[in-house]
């Protein structure tokens, strides 16, 4: 978000100065008559928002372990057989094993590596294509009705034309996941462009701000809550096309592990491979919620 | 205080632009086409000299905010045309700086950093960065420098509104009803606030307001803006001089006549 035209954007609104400001500001309130500040408009104190935090781990762990001990349960009972249903002992002795072969560290790698360049790739294109139509009428009109033709076409139509085009590699696998992550970061960003108040933007156009600097300074932030729903939900999008790219053909990453066990009936092995893409992909969710959050908190 | 300003005033020449002269001629906005067609300003002819302190006043909805986005190149007219010394407005444009009725201010930056925006192109980041300061302290706003419009009243919003206006260095100082939204203790304090910048920085003002006093307060001349003869749309019904220099006492005999006055063109009863 860089402003040639304006000093002050490196400099934040500090909490640390405001206590400062705040003493100060009776003073000048006394010399000019003007009313003394304010509180600050943050509702949690940073006390609140901290104990408030480690509340929150542990509450969002309770139905997790209730799910592991009913698991545990269920499969110590044999109302389920082992091929069923195994233990979580034995999901962990495969995951043992396969990282002893050092064959899990790669399925994790591989995978979260296409996550991440078809995350990025698709995200940005879908912020690049999302501005233009969002803040053009021509493009609005030139491209939003083909965009929406394509995103009506059902992901998985996809894979034979890339494997064709592209063989299978990793070109097509990658591809595919930029396919479902451009669609929710360019639908909620055209949207929310749409929307953003018109006063504001209107009172930039007045002190001669336009293109580039208008959409960096007024319009992008004023998005940014939106931009991040997109991408967390194309994030999301792109662990799903990640399973569908590597369940249709591949020989590494947590797709292939989940058909390779299932053609062996393995499935301990199964089961693992979609508890790691669960915590997996919360992880990097949760990474991405992080991120936002900062981001709210300075552009909002 | 006013010395203060001055002084402030004489060491900082560089950048300044002197106050310019504006004229409207002819100037004519229709709304819509056909049947729908729908004339808000017809024939505003009047020129201000540079400098000068003008009030608009008008019932709402006359048209008065028109006339004003008109000379900023926020809307082009149908006919006519606003002419800053010698150059018809087209666009937005450089020389007009515009304070509007509420404060439009970034919630995300703070109240510096939305001053900064006013700042006209070109404009280096350490001059700027001085010029901003130097702006916020006139408006009272130096210790709040760093918070952020939620975090301030609305007066002090107000007034960073007008301190981003005048980071521009503005020949014509358009204020559309800026002290409209806030109550009457704040106004009047604003009111003040507004003749010190005056002085401090000479420019020609075109205020818009729906509030006779703060106009006989602060304008050199006050334009009436009325239904035009045929009905179709506003137009000057009244032009006056206000008597006296500013500071002008809110209690004189002779404004409170004028006051009356004002009121009977503008349709209300005077009691």
């Amino acid at each position: 978000m860089s402003n040639p035209g304006n000093p002050f954007l490196t400099g934040n609104s500090v909490a640390d100065e405001r206590a400062a400001a705040a003493t100060a500001a009776t003073a000048d309130a006394a010399r000019t008559g003007a009313l003394p500040a304010p509180a600050p408009a943050t509702g949690w104190s940073p006390a609140g928002v901290r104990s408030r935090n480690w509340a929150r781990l542990p509450l969002g762990l309770i139905i997790p372990a209730i799910l592991l001990a009913a698991w545990q349960a269920a499969s110590a009972t044999g109302l389920f057989s082992v091929v069923q249903l195994p233990p979580p002992a034995m999901v962990l002795g495969a995951a043992g094993e396969l990282l002893g072969r050092g064959e899990l560290g790669t399925h994790i790698a591989i995978s979260t590596q296409r996550v991440v360049i078809g995350f990025l790739i698709g995200a940005a294109l879908g912020l690049i294509l999302g501005a233009t139509v969002g803040l053009s009428k021509i493009a609005d009109a030139l491209l939003a009705p083909t965009i929406g033709a394509l995103r009506a076409v059902p992901s998985l139509a996809w894979v034979p034309l890339l494997i064709l085009w592209l063989k299978i590699g990793e070109d097509s696998k990658v591809t595919l996941i930029i396919i479902g992550a451009f669609f929710p970061v360019f639908t909620t960003v055209s949207l929310a462009l749409r929307h953003v108040d018109r006063n504001l933007v209107e009172a930039a156009r007045a002190f001669g701000l336009k293109g580039v600097r208008l959409l960096t300074t007024v319009q992008l932030p004023a998005v940014v809550p939106a931009v991040f729903s997109g991408l967390r939900l194309a994030l999301a999008q792109a662990w799903l096309f990640l399973v569908a790219a590597e369940l249709i053909a591949s020989s590494m990453g947590l797709g292939f592990l989940l058909i390779d066990s299932q053609n062996n009936g393995r499935t301990d092995r199964l089961f693992l491979a979609i508890v790691l893409l669960a915590v997996i992909g919360k992880l990097t969710d949760a990474l991405l919620g992080l991120a936002e959050k900062w981001a709210v908190k300075r552009w909002a | 205080m006013t010395a203060v300003l001055s002084s402030e005033r004489a060491g900082n020449h560089a950048g300044t632009s002197s106050a310019l002269p504006v004229s409207f001629r002819g100037l004519r906005r229709t709304f819509g086409t056909g049947n729908a067609a729908h004339t808000v300003l017809q024939d505003v002819t009047f020129d201000v000299a540079a400098g000068e302190v003008l009030a608009i006043l008008g019932p709402s909805g006359c048209g008065k905010s028109t006339l004003l986005r008109a000379a900023a190149g926020l809307d082009s007219p149908s006919a006519g045309s606003v002419v800053i010394q010698d150059t018809p407005v087209h666009g937005i444009d450089p020389r007009c700086a515009f304070a509007f009725q509420e404060p439009r201010l970034l919630p995300w930056h703070t109240l510096q950093a939305n001053v900064a925006i006013g700042l006209p192109t070109g404009c280096s980041a350490k001059e700027g960065k001085a010029k901003v300061s130097r702006l916020l302290e006139l408006v009272g706003l130096d210790s709040f420098a760093k918070h952020r419009p939620r975090e301030v009243s609305g007066g002090m919003a107000q007034r960073a509104s007008l301190a981003r206006a005048l980071a521009r260095n503005p020949g014509v100082l358009l204020l559309d009803e800026p002290f409209g939204a806030l109550d009457a203790l704040t106004r009047i304090k604003m009111q003040d606030l507004l003749l010190d910048v005056h002085q401090a920085e000479p420019t020609t003002v075109l205020l818009v307001t729906h509030d006779v006093d703060e106009a006989l307060q602060l304008a050199d001349r006050i334009i009436v803006l009325g239904a035009a003869d045929d009905g179709q749309g506003a137009t000057i019904v009244r032009t006056v001089d206000v008597p006296g220099t500013r500071p002008r006492d809110r209690a004189s005999a002779e404004l409170a006549a004028l006051r009356v006055s004002l009121l009977a063109s503008l349709g209300v009863d005077g009691h």
